[in-house]
């Protein structure tokens, strides 16, 4: 979704400027504007994220991104909460090719969408009385 | 429903007019809602980017996070370089207009205060470093003898003196960062630490020891700045940056409907 009505002005990526933070780094800046400025509780209507939470992993992971992949850190990958949103990407990803590779295998145009689904079921069925038996 | 919400940047003292035609986040245009003596600078944003689900996943997008970071803070630096003000934290959007004009009559006297004690001045970034290789690097050599006899004791012995010296030089170099924050602190009007980055996540080999902020008027920043350049040396690096607008001194507006909250 952020690809495609992204800005299309070029941005100063500041990734490699990590090791020699002058005046304004993206580490100086994201300390300030995550972690300090007004939090006005209680008033915001449209977005109540946990900022508190985000600010954290989100601070440490984008300062020091690049560093820290080359020292072979990557605890930001195997974390629950920042990957849960990409597992359920792929999972739902997963699920949608697997739906679309059953149609094209199915009936074509035709609307199929109880052939496909009886064959799987019937297997599961089979597979767990089996098992109990 | 609605597909766009206020982004609100900063709150400053009523100064008529935008500063310079800032361009915001989303590459969206700035505009000014004034209301009772203050100004709450503000844009469109769309809430497929800005909404509770969209922020979720877009903050974990570290181009967008930077390129959104940076043009937050290009506002709040925009607006902070003319009026007194409060800077707001990233991503702080309302349903409106309306709405930020009401956080304004509603909170008017809490940002009076806050902007007073920011008026005409500036905040600093103190950082001080020490570098652990300073430590191993002064160690002196084995005085031959045992080092050649018995090569294991030698080890152990270097091992421990180096490791006492790491230690000592890290005692040291907090000490003497207690002394700079000492020295900043008297020419600053308020002061405050950050968390201290770690080594290995702050991008730099060495340690840090000090990450400090510092609000200081506008009429000593040179001043502040020289004294800075002057406290570095003795094992330990200076580092300044600035000058900010007040991040880290407006707080007190959130730190108390936190508290009351909780």
């Amino acid at each position: 979704m952020p690809g495609g009505s992204g800005p299309a002005v070029p941005q100063p990526y500041g990734g490699g400027q990590v090791s020699s933070p002058g005046s304004g780094s993206l580490g100086d800046i994201l300390e300030r504007v995550l972690d300090k400025g007004i939090v006005i509780a209680g008033d915001i209507r449209v977005n109540l994220l946990d900022i508190e939470l985000l600010t954290i992993k989100l601070r440490l992971l984008v300062v020091s991104v690049e560093t820290a992949r080359e020292l072979g850190i990557d605890w930001w990958e195997k974390d629950a909460w920042l990957s849960s949103n990409q597992r359920e990407l792929e999972e739902e990803n997963e699920r949608l090719r697997d739906r679309l590779a059953a149609l094209e295998e199915g009936d074509g145009a035709r609307r199929t969408v109880a052939g496909p689904e009886k064959k799987p079921a019937g297997e599961r069925s089979n597979r767990s009385r089996g098992r109990h038996g | 429903m609605a597909e766009s919400g206020s982004y609100l940047y900063a709150v400053a003292r009523d100064i008529g007019d935008v500063p310079a035609c800032l361009t915001g986040v989303a590459e969206t245009a700035v505009r000014a809602v004034a209301r009772g003596g203050l100004t709450a600078y503000v844009s469109t944003v769309p809430l497929t980017q800005f909404g509770e689900d969209a922020l979720r996943r877009n903050l974990e997008d570290l181009a967008w996070l930077e390129a959104t970071a940076r043009a937050h803070h290009r506002v709040v630096g925009g607006v902070a370089r003319a009026a007194p003000t409060a800077p707001v934290r990233l991503v702080t959007v309302y349903s409106g207009d309306e709405q930020v004009c009401r956080l304004l009559e509603d909170r008017s006297e809490e940002f009076g205060t806050v902007l007073s004690n920011v008026a005409g001045r500036q905040e600093w970034g103190v950082k001080v470093y020490v570098d652990p290789k300073d430590a191993v690097s002064s160690e002196p050599a084995d005085e031959g003898g045992t080092g050649a006899r018995r090569p294991g004791t030698a080890y152990l012995k270097r091992r421990r003196t180096s490791l006492r010296s790491r230690e000592s030089t890290w005692r040291a170099a907090v000490e003497r960062a207690e002394e700079i924050d000492a020295a900043l602190t008297a020419v600053a009007v308020a002061a405050r630490r950050h968390h201290t980055q770690d080594p290995q996540l702050s991008g730099r080999d060495d340690w840090m020891v000090l990450n400090g902020a510092y609000l200081v008027d506008a009429g000593r920043g040179q001043e502040f700045a020289a004294l800075t350049g002057t406290l570095a040396g003795g094992g330990v690096d200076v580092q300044l940056t600035g000058p900010w607008a007040p991040y880290s001194f407006t707080a007190e507006l959130g730190g108390q409907s936190t508290e009351t909250r909780a």
